[in-house]
């Protein structure tokens, strides 16, 4: 019992539970689930559903938040992958047999590819400003985020790209087993993280670069090598979450594309108990941060308030988050616990 | 401190390219453009960004303290939804509603460096939380944007008055003219100023030298905060409206003002006087984008970008040399 109340997963998974209970409790059909042409339905299909993107971007984020660094430029490159996308899929009417069909531009086989590339690259420039240059890791994403918005809007000529190709859909909205595709690259990709992690040294390695980068070369890390890499993978694994979101609305919008998408990220990453000055980290804390930002925000419609009201409860969730990991307010709240009884006994 | 010397002291450096890229821009800009060299269009860089600058001032204090505000745009977002909301709706007058929203922004300001101050928490974080809550706090008060219809803030907002013949300011302008002057006062004349140059260089060499570095530390989030609800107030003088969605970005807009003005973001080295060509090389990018027509606004954010970039790398190889 003890044991369960230590272990580190053990606060956000409440706070899950306490907010799927809410949720219960004001809609009563919370948890059923529907078969309906092969597909699940029900709110915690859809629940899941929603908080993959940002699953995949919080585990990009958890990475850059252990070697000590932040990425506030996931937004910027979402909306980059989007564009590229799109651009390359695009979809024309072509008439072949008497019948109208839908035609990409390019195979989508390489529009992915280019479109994770691009993504890619971007996380690789921010890595090596940090690495290479030595900047501070917010100002060098800072860059990014200013101008990702920018070149994305340029690529799209400031328009709302459509697509018209149906493959394409597959990515945010199709369904496997029942599932949502969404919900199992989400998977996908911890897996694979979560393998790398503890079956080889690189968790550890970076762990160490979070705890001490320059005891951490001194030992003969490649610090610099394993930053730059942390930094390209989080920009990859914003650009999956730009595919998925760019599928799932069927269009690229250069300007909305992933806004405010860093701070919910940083937000899920903090929420699942990774501390923000690097180090120790957790993967699965991270998903179930995603969980717990989608649930909320199902719960404050649930509960019937305007969905604005949500900035304030992510507010007040963050100032409450951050003041439990700071050691100070921890003493100071034992200190006014503890006062007033030791002064009654006395 | 004495610099009677002919050669150009180092630590002016950053400062003198700052102040050598603004001439640049804006001699390019006479030179391709008719008209764009006049007196008017140099003073429309502050009438038009005279809500920057003061959010400029603010922040070159953070960011010389070592710390970061993300929290200023939505400040000023909650600033014009307050004003309007209390003058269309509840028809105050401006003079009360301007100390209002001034006693506004400065409470978040210092509850927000309160709390980084007294739990040690991260500036971003704490700052990242305080800009959730106001957007936040804008919807709670209206979703949809509140135009100003009040006479008297439509006289403020419309005033201009003539520094000579073809050479006019507005009431923000010359407020943000005022702001950078009791900036620089702050930052080189009096205790706190010196205090936070301090903290900025090493915040334990403070706390050893006997500085008010608590204190300081909370002065200097509400000193951002008070600047953020000025800047508000200039704001709604600007657009006559208030609105949820005012100045989404700024506070990335003030920090790019703060780095190409020649401030380190490790703190404690810049100079408040810096910030204002910051602020003035990002307004005459803007307004050659305008002026050349033919160019879309997208290319303000890939030039500020651009700009961001080579300051920093300057920056990189400033500290690197020292």
């Amino acid at each position: 019992m003890q044991s369960l109340f230590k272990h580190r997963l053990f606060w956000p998974f409440l706070t899950l539970v306490l907010l799927l209970a809410v949720d219960a409790t004001f809609n009563p059909g919370f948890w059923s689930l529907q078969w309906r042409d092969g597909h699940l339905y029900g709110s915690i299909i859809d629940i899941l559903n929603r908080a993959a993107p940002l699953a995949l971007v919080a585990l990009g984020m958890t990475l850059v938040i252990a070697t000590r660094g932040i990425d506030i430029s996931v937004g910027a490159t979402i909306a980059i992958a989007a564009a590229v996308a799109a651009l390359m899929i695009g979809g024309d009417l072509v008439i072949k047999d008497g019948v109208a069909q839908r035609v990409a531009h390019n195979p989508m086989w390489l529009a992915i590819l280019v479109s994770l590339g691009a993504a890619t690259l971007c996380g690789l420039w921010n890595g090596l400003l940090v690495a290479r240059v030595g900047m501070q890791p917010i100002i060098a994403t800072l860059i990014l985020m200013v101008a990702g918005r920018g070149i994305a809007q340029l690529m799209t000529d400031g328009q709302i790209i459509t697509v018209y190709y149906e493959p394409f859909f597959f990515i945010g909205n199709g369904f496997l087993l029942g599932l949502p595709f969404a919900v199992y690259i989400a998977v996908a990709v911890w897996l694979v993280l979560h393998l790398l992690m503890t079956r080889t040294a690189l968790g550890l390695f970076i762990q160490s670069i979070g705890i001490n980068p320059a005891a951490s070369r001194m030992a003969g890390l490649p610090e610099r090598l394993i930053t730059v890499c942390v930094y390209a993978f989080c920009g990859l694994a914003a650009g999956v979450a730009g595919l998925v979101i760019s599928s799932n609305v069927k269009s690229a919008d250069a300007n909305n594309a992933g806004l405010l998408m860093e701070l919910d990220a940083i937000l899920a990453v903090t929420l699942g108990g990774t501390l923000l000055t690097g180090g120790r980290f957790s993967l699965a804390g991270s998903v179930l941060g995603a969980l717990i930002i989608q649930t909320l925000t199902s719960t404050i419609y649930s509960i019937g308030v305007p969905p604005e009201i949500n900035m304030v409860v992510k507010a007040a969730v963050v100032f409450v988050v951050m003041l439990l990991q700071s050691a100070e307010f921890r003493a100071a709240v034992r200190g006014w616990i503890v006062r007033p009884s030791a002064g009654g006994a006395r | 401190m004495k610099t009677n010397k002919l050669r150009l002291d180092s630590r002016f450096l950053p400062l003198v390219g700052t102040i050598a890229v603004f001439l640049l821009t804006f001699g390019y800009g006479s030179f391709a453009y008719r008209g764009f060299f006049s007196a008017q269009v140099f003073l429309n860089l502050l009438i038009d960004n005279g809500f920057l600058l003061i959010l400029g001032v603010g922040m070159s204090f953070v960011i010389l303290s070592g710390g970061i505000d993300l929290s200023v745009g939505s400040v000023i977002a909650l600033t014009t939804m307050i004003s309007a909301a209390l003058i269309e709706h509840r028809h105050w007058s401006v003079w009360q509603t301007i100390p209002l929203v001034l006693l506004v922004g400065t409470v978040f300001g210092a509850f927000m460096g309160w709390l980084i101050q007294r739990f040690r928490l991260q500036p971003f974080i704490v700052t990242l939380a305080g800009m959730f809550l106001a957007r936040g706090l804008c919807y709670l008060i209206s979703i949809d944007s509140i135009a100003i219809t009040d006479p008297a803030y439509v006289v403020i907002s419309e005033a201009r008055y003539a520094l000579w013949e073809g050479a006019q300011v507005s009431v923000g302008a010359m407020l943000a003219v005022a702001m950078l002057v009791i900036g620089i006062w702050l930052a080189h004349a009096t205790e706190f100023g010196r205090t936070v140059y301090a903290i900025g260089g090493s915040e334990a060499s403070a706390l050893l030298m006997g500085l008010p570095v608590k204190r300081t530390m909370v002065l200097v989030y509400t000193l951002s905060g008070f600047c953020s609800a000025l800047a508000g107030v200039v704001f709604t003088f600007y657009m006559l409206s208030g609105y949820g969605l005012h100045a989404v970005g700024s506070e990335l807009d003030a920090i790019a003002a703060v780095v190409i003005g020649g401030t380190l973001l490790s703190g404690g080295v810049g100079y408040v006087f810096g910030t204002l060509f910051g602020v003035l090389i990002l307004g005459s990018v803007q307004t050659l984008i305008a002026f050349d027509g033919s160019l879309s606004s997208w290319w303000t954010r890939i030039v500020i970008g651009a700009l961001l970039f080579v300051f920093c790398l300057l920056q990189r190889a400033f500290e690197n040399k020292r």
